[in-house]
C-alpha cells in the first residue's frame, strides 16, 4: 500500500505555482490597530462620515469579543498589532483613470497569474476587478457593463460614486458584529469589489475579482457587496493567490450577496491562497465570512467554491432563504494536503415557505490535512414546505489524513423536509489497479478518480474555472467525449 | 507469447503458487480450472501485476520480455488484458472517458495517433452492438449501479476495444445466466485470432461449452496438476475436483 500512498501524494502536492513576489513599492500606515488607524484608513480613502462610523462601531464592537473556539481549527494567538492594515502600491494613490495608467509591475503580476489585465487580452466575456493587497488596481469591461446599466468597481469607488447604494445594503446580510472576523473586517477593510445589476437586467459577462497578496506583514481584509435588483442575474467569480512566506498572513473577508425578487446570483471562488510549506509553516489564515440573502420571491443564491489553498481555512458560505420560493445552492470541494486545515461548510437558514436547499460537499483530504465538514439547517418556524437535501463526501487518500462531518439540523416545522447523506471512502487499491491495468498512469488514474469524486461540484462551476480547478487538482479533464 | 517456469508467489505471509509451469502460444486459447483457494486468481493477479501479490520464485517471459519487471500499466500497454471477476465501481468517471483514456494511453504507447472523440465513438458503438449494450451504459460512470452481468459485459467491451495480445478472463462467467454468459462468449470469440491468446479462469465447465479451449490445466495447491485437452474439463465435470488430489502422484502431464 506505501507506494500507492506515496503516489497519492505525490500527485496532490503540486507545487505552489504563484508563490513569487513583486517588488513595487508600497504605501503603508504602521502596524497596529486602533481607533485612529480606522480614521487613517478612512481617511485615506476619503470616505463620507457614516461610513467612518460605521467602521467605528465596528472596532468598538470587536474589542469586546473574542476570536470562535468552536471550530476545529488550532492555530496560535493572533498578535493584531503586529499587521499593517493598509497597504497600497504606490502609484496608485490617486487611483489609474485608466489601464494604461496602472504601473507595468502589476499589470505584469496579474499576467504571471494568467489574468492579463488588457480588454483586448483577456478572454472575451470576463470582466476583472484586480484587488492588490488594500486596493483595487483595475477594472476592466466598465463601460460596457455601465451601458447596460451594471455597476462594476472596486469598493472604494462605489463608496464615491454611489454611496446611497453602499449606505442602502452594507452590513445588511452580515452586521458588524456578527462575529470576530466580520467586525474586525468591518472595522479596518481597504477595499473589494462592488456590484450592482439593475432590475431585469441579465450580465452579459461573467464578472470576477482576482485577489492577491503581496506586501508582508499585511492582512487582507477585502468588502464585497453584490447585489443583484428584481429579475437581475449574475455570475460572479473569486480568484486568489499570494506569495510563499514563512509567516502567516491573516486574510478576513466579508462577502455580501442580496437577491432581490426573482433575481439571480452564482458566486463561484477557486481559492488558492499559498497554503504553507510541506511542514506547515507560512500559508495564509482564511477566516471569511460569505452570505447571501434571498431577500425577494423566488430568488437564488448558488456558492460554489473550490478550496485548495491556506494553511488554514474556516469559511461557510450561507444563504438566509427569506423570500418564499427562494433557492439557495452551496457546492464544495476542499483539498487539505501536508499540514492544512480546513473547517468549512455553509449554513442555509430557510425563513420563507417551499424555500429550496442543496448542498454537496466533497472534501479530500492528503498527507496530515485536517478536515471539517460543519453544517447548519435550519427550518424557521415560518418555513412551511421547506426542503433541503445535504450530501457530504470525504475521500481520503493516504492514512495519516483525517476528515470529519458535523451536520447541524434545527427544525421547527413539521412540513419541512431536511435530507442527509454523508460518505467516507479511500482511493482503493483496486479502483488504481483497474485504471492501471487498462493502461492508465497511476497519476492519470488518480486524477481520473479525484476528478469523478468532485465531479458533481466541478460541473457547478463557469467553464474557464472548472478548468482552473481541475488543474488545481492536477487532474485531467473529462467529459472530453459525449 | 507467454513462458512461466516454476512461478512462485504469496498473498501476504501465505505461499500460494508453489511452481506453475506454463506454456501459451499465439492462437491459443488455455483454461485453467481448480477449486476454490487453488490460486488461479493468484496467478491472473501476479500476471497483471496487482501490487497485493509477491513473487517469490521464478519467471514469466511475454514476447520475449520479462513481464514481471514491467509496472502494470505497461504490462496493459503491451497488450495484456485482465477481465476482473469483480469489476470496480468509478464514481463519476464517464465509462466512455476511461474507456477513450484506456485506448489512448496504449495507442500511444505503440507509437500509433491518438483517436479523437468522433472516431473513438463510432469503434465503440460499433463493439456495443457486438456486445449487445446499450449505449446509454457509455454515459454512466464506470459499473456504478451496473447489475453483475452488466459488469462483465462491460469488462469483455473493455477487451473487445483494447484488442489485447494475451487475454486473461478471471471468472468471467460466475454470475452470469445463460444468455448474457452467450453475448459475453460471443465477444470473446469474436478476439480469437492466430495472433491473440487467451487464458480462461473459470470453475466450471459451462464456460468451456461456448469458447472451446485448446487445452485445459487443472490447479490445486498452487500447481498445474494436470493439463489435457478439452476433455479433461468434461472429466472434472463429471468427477469434481476431489480426484486431483490422487492426481497429484500422478505427475504433471505437459500440454
Amino acid at each position: 500500500m506505501n507506494s500507492i500512498t506515496d503516489t497519492l501524494e505525490g500527485l496532490i502536492s503540486l507545487e505552489y505555482r504563484h508563490g513569487f513576489e513583486t517588488s513595487i513599492e508600497a504605501d503603508e500606515i504602521p502596524k497596529g490597530l486602533s481607533e485612529d488607524t480606522v480614521r487613517l484608513i478612512s481617511a485615506r480613502k476619503n470616505e463620507p462620515e457614516f461610513l467612518l462610523e460605521w467602521r467605528l462601531e465596528a472596532y468598538r464592537r470587536w474589542l469586546k469579543m473574542t476570536p470562535p473556539t468552536w471550530s476545529s481549527v488550532h492555530y496560535p494567538p493572533i498578535d493584531y498589532q503586529d499587521i499593517i492594515y493598509y497597504s497600497a502600491p504606490k502609484s496608485q494613490k490617486d487611483g489609474p483613470k485608466s489601464l494604461d495608467e496602472v504601473d507595468p509591475e502589476l499589470l505584469k503580476t496579474y499576467e504571471k497569474l494568467g489574468i492579463p489585465l488588457h480588454e483586448r487580452a483577456i478572454l472575451a466575456g470576463v470582466a476583472v476587478d484586480a484587488v492588490f493587497d488594500s486596493v483595487s488596481v483595475a477594472t476592466t469591461f466598465k463601460d460596457k457593463l455601465a451601458e447596460v446599466g451594471i455597476i462594476f468597481c472596486s469598493f472604494s469607488e462605489a463608496v464615491q460614486h454611489h454611496p446611497e447604494l453602499v449606505k442602502q445594503y452594507l452590513g445588511t446580510v452580515v452586521p458588524v458584529q456578527d462575529n470576530f472576523y466580520a467586525a474586525l473586517n468591518s472595522a479596518v477593510f481597504s477595499d473589494g469589489s462592488f456590484v450592482y445589476i439593475p432590475p431585469g437586467v441579465r450580465c452579459p459577462m461573467e464578472l470576477s475579482t482576482y485577489f492577491r497578496i503581496n506586501a508582508k506583514n499585511t492582512g487582507q481584509f477585502e468588502r464585497t457587496l453584490i447585489i443583484a435588483d428584481r429579475g437581475a442575474s449574475v455570475s460572479y467569480l473569486e480568484g486568489c493567490t499570494a506569495p510563499m512566506r514563512d509567516e502567516n498572513q491573516l486574510h478576513a473577508a466579508v462577502v455580501e450577496l442580496v437577491a432581490l425578487e426573482d433575481a439571480k446570483i452564482k458566486y463561484s471562488t477557486v481559492q488558492n491562497w499559498y497554503p504553507g510549506d510541506k511542514d506547515g509553516r507560512g500559508g495564509i489564515y482564511n477566516f471569511v465570512t460569505k452570505r447571501g440573502d434571498c431577500r425577494g420571491a423566488r430568488s437564488h443564491i448558488s456558492w460554489t467554491q473550490v478550496e485548495t489553498g491556506s494553511a488554514i481555512t474556516w469559511k461557510y458560505p450561507s444563504v438566509i432563504l427569506r423570500g418564499e420560493e427562494s433557492v439557495g445552492e452551496f457546492y464544495s470541494v476542499a483539498l487539505t494536503n501536508h499540514r492544512q486545515q480546513a473547517d468549512t461548510g455553509t449554513k442555509m437558514i430557510h425563513i420563507g415557505k417551499n424555500t429550496r436547499s442543496t448542498i454537496v460537499s466533497k472534501g479530500i483530504s492528503a498527507g496530515f490535512g485536517q478536515q471539517a465538514y460543519r453544517g447548519l439547517v435550519r427550518m424557521a418556524r415560518s418555513a412551511t414546505g421547506a426542503r433541503n437535501h445535504t450530501q457530504c463526501d470525504s475521500l481520503l487518500l493516504g492514512d495519516r489524513c483525517q476528515a470529519h462531518t458535523f451536520p447541524y439540523i434545527e427544525v421547527k416545522n413539521n412540513t419541512a423536509t431536511v435530507e442527509h447523506e454523508a460518505s467516507t471512502s479511500r482511493i482503493g487499491e483496486d479502483q488504481l489497479f483497474f485504471c492501471r491495468q487498462r493502461g492508465l498512469s497511476a497519476e492519470d488514474a488518480v486524477s481520473m478518480i479525484v476528478n469523478g469524486f468532485c465531479k458533481e461540484v466541478f460541473k457547478e462551476l463557469p467553464m474557464e474555472f472548472a478548468v482552473e480547478a481541475q488543474k488545481l487538482l492536477g487532474v485531467s479533464l473529462e467529459g472530453s467525449v459525449g | 507469447m507467454l513462458s512461466i517456469k516454476n512461478l512462485q508467489a504469496s498473498v501476504g505471509d501465505k505461499a500460494i503458487l508453489k511452481g506453475i509451469n506454463l506454456e501459451v502460444k499465439a492462437g491459443e486459447v488455455h483454461a485453467i480450472m481448480g477449486p476454490n483457494g487453488s490460486g488461479k486468481s493468484t496467478l491472473s493477479n501476479v500476471l497483471a501485476g496487482r501490487e497485493n501479490t509477491t513473487v517469490t520464485g521464478g519467471s514469466v517471459t511475454y514476447q520475449g520480455k520479462d513481464l514481471l519487471a514491467l509496472a502494470v500499466e505497461e504490462r496493459a500497454r503491451e497488450g495484456v488484458f485482465l477481465a476482473f471477476q469483480y469489476p470496480v465501481e468509478i464514481p463519476g468517471v464517464g465509462n466512455v472517458y476511461l474507456l477513450k483514456a484506456a485506448l489512448n494511453a496504449q495507442r500511444k504507447h505503440r507509437g500509433l495517433p491518438e483517436l479523437d472523440a468522433m472516431d473513438f465513438l463510432a469503434l465503440v458503438k460499433d463493439k456495443m452492438k457486438l456486445m449487445e449494450m446499450n449505449e446509454s451504459m457509455l454515459y454512466r460512470a464506470v459499473n456504478e449501479g451496473f447489475s453483475g452481468g452488466e459488469k462483465k459485459r462491460n469488462e469483455i467491451l473493455q477487451m473487445v476495444v483494447l484488442e489485447p495480445s494475451l487475454a486473461i478472463l478471471d471468472e468471467t462467467d460466475s454470475g452470469l445466466d445463460i444468455d448474457a454468459l452467450k453475448v459475453v462468449s460471443h465477444g470473446v470469440n469474436s478476439l480469437r485470432s492466430p495472433e491473440r491468446a487467451m487464458i480462461l479462469v473459470t470453475h466450471y465447465q459451462r464456460l468451456l461449452d461456448y469458447i472451446k479451449p485448446d487445452f485445459v490445466h487443472v490447479l490445486s495447491d498452487g500447481r498445474i496438476q494436470r493439463s489435457g485437452g478439452p476433455e479433461l474439463a468434461l472429466e472434472l465435470e463429471r468427477e469434481g475436483y476431489a480426484w486431483v488430489g490422487d492426481a497429484k502422484n500422478a505427475g504433471v502431464v505437459a500440454p
